[in-house]
This record gives structure tokens, C-alpha cells and sequence, in this order.
């Protein structure tokens, strides 16, 4: 149904794609992730002919998308945008309607047809019941729920959403992605940029992992999210970074190998790319690994069973049972590190925030944590303090904050650890030197 | 039809008021003539077409003489009204009113789609420089008639066409014209003209006053003929306008939202662009800078109807025409007569700081 053949596109001098090829096919649901930056909204908008690339063809039920008028793709391919600018007060009905643009001439009242699909797409959004209301006094769950009502009025075989869920709390995540499902099960064809690898992995029938500005792994989200290319892939963002100084891009090996001073047991708890990214670190070095709570079906729980690290596991958004969460704290204690990855707060989550003050940690984050708290502020304050008082790091350096932290307790002597300020300006003294007197 | 309805009663009811101002005005001035009266002899004006050709009179445009065409009226009321009645109000106030009418109409429409083009609410007509292009025109024409031997109205016209072509020629870059590089070509190309009009006038000796009148909007001297080039233009633009009205409301949802429901945007754009330009053009060519109508106009109609254009754009065009007679009533029933645009803007720019203090006016 989609075929993008070797895209190449940038912005000025900035290659953002090349060559990125990718198919789906007719009745799919076909999540695209990859870390930010990869080119996820730059792709759908060169599948949707917004932008036109630079090399390389999109046909769309076989027809090349660059040819076709504005009102012909638009009975082709809806997209759902991740930001709609709405700088007027139009009331929510109107919006809807603005979906059957493509199917009406320019002098003619909308058909019974245009009504009933409206009002359809409104019931199915469950935005009918505000639909009086004006769009720019609904919240931001409210409005990504009327732009999905004006795609479905849309009614085009093919939907390309950008970040659907992304301004959504996980109820609605949940909800929406659950109606693209719906709506792939009739028949209709979908493409979806998601940065959540579980609910990726959970509604999508294929995983296409976009990184380096192509496409480098496809297949079933059991497939992709076991595969050695996803970390790799999320990592490229961190390992290919600006040198700042220079400005140029350098690559970061991991320097020197692996550090000598690692912590014997390291606990690691998260989700997402960060998790299965510092799984894939510690593979090999000689730690003893445990694991928990990860999502069930996720990349982190993927990598871990594939190391033979036995991880505790949870349902994704369904609340932390009493038995997990004290054999997850059990784990935690009895290790000499922990490293945590893109916690999502929430769903009981937040109760492993009070074991963390134990062992010396490692914050690994990907993800802002606005975007992953669901659990209130005070649980943010929470999570800021073990932050504050933790090693921050990305999931390529992990080993070096794990080494930095390993020798900072051995200097002060492994009972005094929880002396959170002492290992602090320990490490600082280090790294500068001072202390050579 | 809920939205039909609301358009239709707007419309009838702005019109209604259109008419009220307008025998109002027409018998407001150093002699005062009663409604009764005025009613009569603005119907005993009324010519209705009955035939049409292509007549000897001739149309100056742009230095040429083109044939134009002449239409043949009957005049179908003749009530009794007195002759000096009938000269002060259908030959003297009426043409003028009539052009205020007009050049409402067009300039509140303009800044209709001015504001929803570049989804903000500040925009106004001349935002791409059409009234400073318009004026950089007639100040030439009125400060150095020797060297441009045309009319002032066309060179006025000319030059605000140009000028808005010159600015879309700028900000277009690979067939795509962004709205943010449209505006700031806009301001510059604005304050270029503007240096170039302030060194007119320095050299303008004598006719100094008369470009200074021009440049603050004055409908004094209106005639029949001004009403005759005018009015067909405006009306022919807004009325397809009108059929764009839907493509509007759906660029409000930013240009690539557009594309993906079906609008050609750079096509749409260009037109919308063109038409409003051409309509402004039409207004300040007669009338010359006439400011707020379109900015405030607009403003003030869509808290009262609505984003919706399709609603908007007749009824802005309409309370246009009727705010513009109003305020040039002012302009010429009081003591001393002055220009209407220090009247339009003199009430125009207080209501709008109040707007913005009641932070009605979004940020930009």
C-alpha cells in the first residue's frame, strides 16, 4: 500500500534521510520508531508529499504521491500531525468537518454522507459529547482526540499518525491506539511514529526501526525488539554525538573497553530502549546482572531473556503487585548498584523510588521525565532527589558511571555509601585532581 | 440549514443597518434634509441597466485610453422631491457615500483574509505594503505631475499592485512562499517606500498639503465615476473571495494540515493573496490611506460570529461598509472638514488598545 523507495531528503545541509526504503502493506499497522532525531516526521511527511525528498519515490496504492493533486492524496492518505496550531476558535463540529474537505466542491452543502461520517468519527472519538465546545477551550488530550475524529471523518485507506499518544496521559494512549487497531482491522492501512517501544510493540502488527537516516531493521516487534540493532539503533543518537568544542561529530566507542572497577551485582529497572541498551553494555563484562521490574514484551525484558538474566516482569500500565514489588526491592538491596532507566512513574512504580537510597546509583534517562510521570509531583520530587544525588548518565556510558560510582564507594569504604554528598565530591575530586597534595 | 440561517440573518441585518447610516449620512451636513426626503431621493437615483454596449466614453487606465462599456438605465421611481434636495443628495453626498460603502466593503473584506492568510489577528490589508505601494503611486503622480503625466488614481493603483507583486516575487523561494518571509518582505519593502514617499513629499514644494490629505485617507471630491471604477472591481473580487471561504478556514489549521485534507496551498495562497490585493488596491487607488477599517473590522466580527469565513466574510464586508460611512460622516459633518483616515483611526486605535488590554487580541 506504501512504498517508499530509497528517500533521500535534507534540510539545507543537514541529510536527515538517505535512502530510507520502506513498504507496508495493505491492512498493516506498522509502528516506526527510533530515537529523536532519527527522521520519523520527516519520513511520513515525504510519505504524505508535504516535503518534497530530494531522491527517491513514495507511490501510495501505487500511485507516486509527488504527481497527485493535494485534493488527490488527500482522499489517499490522512495524517494525524503530532502539533495542530489552531490560532482561531472554531468549535470542535467544525474541526471534524474539515475532514471531508477532500470530497466536497466548492458551492455545495455537505451530503447526508458528510454528516453521518462526521458524526461517527465524533462517537468513535468519544468527542461528541463537546462538540459545541470551542477547540481552543479543550485540553490537549481533548484536541489530539479531535484531530483523530477529523482523520477518521477523513475516511482515506491509509493514515500516517505522527506521536499519536504523545500529549496523551496512558488511558487515552491506550484508547488511541486501541482505535488505530480498530481501524487496521477494517481494512484501513497504517503507519505510526511512536517513541514508546512497549505500546509500539503491543498494537503494531510490524516494528520498522528508522536510525542514521535509514531504515534499519524491520520485522514482528518480537523480532526488532530482541535484535541487537535496536539498542545499537537508540544509541546511535548519544554514540554519534557534536563534539561541542568542535562542533564536528565523533563517534564514541566505548573508551578503553571495559573499565576494570565495575560493581559485582548491578540491578537494572526500566523500560524502553534505555533498559535493553544497558543490558546490552553489561553483557559480558563479568557482572552479575538482575532485572526488574521491565515491561512484559518489551526490548529490556526481550534482551534480558536473551542473556539469560531471569527479569522480573509487569504488565505495561497495569499496577505493581505487592509480590513483585518486594522481591524488586529484595533485588535492589542485595545489590551493589543500581542503574535506572527511563523509570516511568506510576502504576505503583513510584514505590520502588524509597528502596533506591540503598545501593549507589546510576540514572540513565532518553526520555524527559515529564513525559513519564504519571504519579503527581511529589513522586517527580522523588525522583529528582535520587537523581540529584545519582550518577546521570546514557545508556552508551553506562560502564564508566557504573566504574565511577564502583570506585567512589571503595574509597570511602562500602558502609558509608548511603553518604550521598561524600560520594559526590569524591568523584569531583578525581576528575580534577586537586588531591594529588 | 443552521449555518445558512445564521449567514442570511447576519447579512439581512448588517444590510438593513447599511441602509439606515446610509440615508442617515445622506441627510446630515451643513443642510439638513429629513429621512423621509432622503429616502425618496436616493430611490428617484436609483438607474436600473437595461441595456448595454460598448460606448464611446473612455476609461483611463494606466495612461491608455480604453473603450469602456456604457450601460443604458431607466430610472424607475420619480417621487416629488425638491430639485435642490435632489441635486445635494443623489449628486453631492451620495456618490460619496457610495464610495465610502465601497471602499469599506473591499478593505474590511481584504483584512478578512489578510488575518486568516496569516493566521494572526493583527494582520491587515496593506500588510504586504498594497496601501504604501498605492501611496508611493499617487505621491509621485501629485508631487511631480510633470514627469508622470497619468492619473493619480492609476498610478495609485499601479503602484499598490506592484508593490504586492514585488513582495510575493521576494518571499518566493522554489514555488513556495512561506508566510513569515511574506511579512517581514512586507515591512521591508514598506519602510523602502516609505523613505521614498518622505523624500517626495521634502521635494514637493506646493503640493505638499494636497499629498499630505492623499496620504491620510480623504474621500472629499468623490463622484460618480470614482464609484463606477471602484465598485465593479470590489464587488467582482470579494464574490470570489466568497468561494474561498471554505480553503480559508482550512489553512487556519497551518499549511501542511491544509495540504493533508486537499487544499492546493501555494495556489490557494497565491489567489487569496492577489484577490485581496487587487480589492485593496481598488479602495486606497480612490480614497488613499485609509487605516484600522480593515484591521478592526474584522476584529471586532469575529468575536461576534465566529472564525468560520464563511460567516465572517460577508458580514466583515459588510459592517465595513457601514463603519467607513459612518466615520467619514464624522469626517465631513463636523465644524472643519478632515481626512476620514484621522477620523477611522482616531476611534479605530483606542478600541483596539482596548481589545488588547482585554487581551481579546491573541499574541503573536
Amino acid at each position: 500500500m506504501i512504498d517508499a523507495d530509497s528517500l533521500s531528503v535534507s534540510f539545507g545541509d543537514v541529510a536527515v534521510l538517505s535512502e530510507a526504503s520502506l513498504s507496508v502493506a495493505e491492512g498493516e499497522f506498522v509502528g516506526l520508531v527510533g530515537p529523536n532525531g532519527a527522521g520519523k516526521t520527516t519520513l511520513l511527511r515525504a510519505i504524505s508529499a508535504a516535503i518534497s525528498p530530494d531522491a527517491g519515490s513514495v507511490r501510495v496504492a501505487g500511485r507516486e504521491v509527488q504527481n497527485l493533486s493535494s485534493r488527490e492524496s488527500s482522499r489517499l492518505v490522512s495524517v494525524v500531525p503530532q502539533v495542530t496550531h489552531l490560532s482561531f476558535a472554531f468549535d470542535v463540529r467544525e474541526v471534524v468537518e474539515m475532514g471531508r474537505t477532500p470530497y466536497r466542491s466548492r458551492f455545495s452543502s455537505p451530503t447526508p454522507e458528510d454528516r453521518e461520517r462526521v458524526d461517527r468519527a465524533m462517537e468513535r472519538t468519544a468527542v461528541a459529547e463537546f462538540e459545541d465546545r470551542s477547540i481552543e477551550a479543550v485540553s490537549g488530550g481533548e484536541r489530539q482526540r479531535v484531530i483523530l475524529a477529523r482523520t477518521l471523518a477523513q475516511d482515506t485507506p491509509v493514515v500516517l499518525l505522527d506521536e499519536p499518544t504523545a500529549s496523551l496521559d496512558v488511558a487515552h494512549q491506550i484508547e488511541t491506539l486501541e482505535l488505530v487497531a480498530k481501524l487496521v482491522e477494517e481494512g484501513k492501512t497504517a503507519l505510526a511514529a511512536i517513541h514508546d517501544l512497549e505500546l509500539a510493540a503491543r498494537y503494531c502488527d510490524r516494528l520498522a526501526v528508522l536510525a542514521g537516516g535509514g531504515i534499519v531493521e524491520t520485522g514482528s516487534p518480537e523480532e526488532v525488539l530482541s535484535a541487537d540493532r535496536l539498542a545499537e539503533a537508540f544509541d546511535a543518537t548519544t554514540a554519534v554525538a557534536t563534539n561541542p568544542v568542535t562542533g564536528s561529530p565523533t563517534v564514541t566507542a566505548l573508551p578503553g573497553g571495559v573499565p576494570s572497577e565495575l560493581p559485582e551485582r548491578v540491578h537494572v529497572l526500566g523500560r524502553g530502549a534505555a533498559a535493553a541498551g544497558v543490558l546490552a553494555r553489561l553483557e559480558g563484562t563479568g557482572v552479575e546482572v538482575t532485572a526488574g521490574p521491565l515491561v512484559a514484551g518489551g526490548p529490556a525484558a526481550a534482551a534480558a531473556t536473551r542473556q539469560g538474566i531471569d527479569p522480573l516482569v509487569a504488565e505495561p500500565y497495569a499496577p505493581l503487585d505487592r509480590e513483585l514489588l518486594a522481591a524488586a526491592k529484595e533485588r535492589i538491596r542485595t545489590a551493589d548498584a543500581v542503574v535506572v532507566c527511563d523509570l516511568h512513574l506510576g502504576s505503583g512504580n513510584q514505590l520502588l523510588l524509597s528502596a533506591l537510597d540503598a545501593p549507589p546509583a546510576v540514572v540513565c534517562e532518553t526520555t524527559p521525565l515529564t513525559k513519564r510521570n504519571y504519579a503527581g509531583e511529589e513522586a517527580a520530587a522523588a525522583y529528582r532527589a535520587i537523581r540529584a544525588a545519582a550518577e546521570s548518565t546514557e545508556p552508551s556510558s553506562v560502564l564508566s558511571a557504573l566504574a565511577a560510582v564502583e570506585s567512589a564507594s571503595r574509597g570511602r569504604g562500602r558502609t558509608n555509601v548511603s553518604d550521598i554528598d561524600g560520594v559526590g565530591s569524591h568523584s569531583e575530586a578525581d576528575g580534577a585532581g586537586p588531591d594529588a597534595e | 440549514m443552521e449555518r445558512t440561517g445564521r449567514i442570511v440573518s447576519w447579512s439581512a441585518g448588517l444590510t438593513a443597518i447599511l441602509a439606515v447610516v446610509v440615508v442617515a449620512s445622506a441627510g446630515l451636513g451643513p443642510a439638513r434634509i429629513g429621512p423621509t426626503t432622503v429616502a425618496l431621493a436616493v430611490l428617484n437615483a436609483v438607474a436600473v441597466p437595461t441595456g448595454a454596449g460598448l460606448g464611446e466614453r473612455a476609461l483611463p487606465l494606466l495612461g491608455w485610453s480604453l473603450p469602456a462599456p456604457s450601460l443604458e438605465f431607466v430610472r424607475p421611481f420619480a417621487f416629488d422631491v425638491r430639485s435642490s434636495h435632489q441635486t445635494i443628495v443623489a449628486d453631492i453626498r451620495l456618490p460619496r457615500i457610495a464610495l465610502a460603502a465601497t471602499v469599506g466593503f473591499g478593505l474590511a473584506a481584504a483584512g478578512t483574509v489578510m488575518q486568516g492568510f496569516f493566521r494572526n489577528p493583527l494582520a491587515d490589508p496593506s500588510i504586504i505594503g498594497v496601501s504604501t505601494g498605492a501611496a508611493a503611486g499617487a505621491v509621485a503622480v501629485i508631487a511631480f505631475p510633470a514627469l508622470l503625466p497619468v492619473g493619480l488614481q492609476p498610478a495609485a493603483f499601479a503602484g499598490a499592485l506592484a508593490t504586492a507583486f514585488l513582495v510575493y516575487a521576494i518571499a518566493t523561494e522554489g514555488g513556495r512562499t512561506p508566510v513569515a518571509t511574506l511579512l517581514l518582505a512586507g515591512v521591508a519593502v514598506q519602510a523602502f517606500l516609505g523613505a521614498l514617499i518622505s523624500y517626495m513629499l521634502v521635494h514637493s514644494g506646493d503640493s505638499l498639503r494636497e499629498a499630505m490629505i492623499w496620504l491620510m485617507g480623504r474621500l472629499s471630491n468623490a463622484t460618480w465615476s470614482d464609484v463606477s471604477v471602484s465598485l465593479p472591481v470590489v464587488l467582482i473580487g470579494v464574490a470570489v473571495l466568497a468561494a474561498f471561504t471554505r480553503e480559508m478556514n482550512v489553512l487556519l489549521l497551518g499549511e501542511e494540515d491544509a495540504h493533508h485534507l486537499g487544499i492546493d496551498v501555494e495556489r490557494t495562497k497565491l489567489l487569496l493573496l492577489a484577490l485581496a490585493s487587487v480589492v485593496t488596491a481598488a479602495g486606497v487607488a480612490v480614497a488613499g490611506v485609509i487605516g484600522f477599517v480593515g484591521l478592526v473590522v474584522p476584529h471586532v466580527m469575529r468575536l461576534l460570529v465566529g472564525p468560520d469565513h464563511r460567516i465572517l466574510l460577508p458580514t466583515s464586508a459588510l459592517a465595513g461598509a457601514s463603519f467607513l460611512v459612518a466615520t467619514d460622516t464624522l469626517a465631513r459633518a463636523g465644524p472643519a472638514e478632515v481626512p476620514v483616515g484621522i477620523v477611522t483611526a482616531a476611534f479605530g486605535a483606542p478600541f483596539f488598545l482596548y481589545l488588547l488590554t482585554k487581551r481579546e487580541v491573541h499574541a503573536l
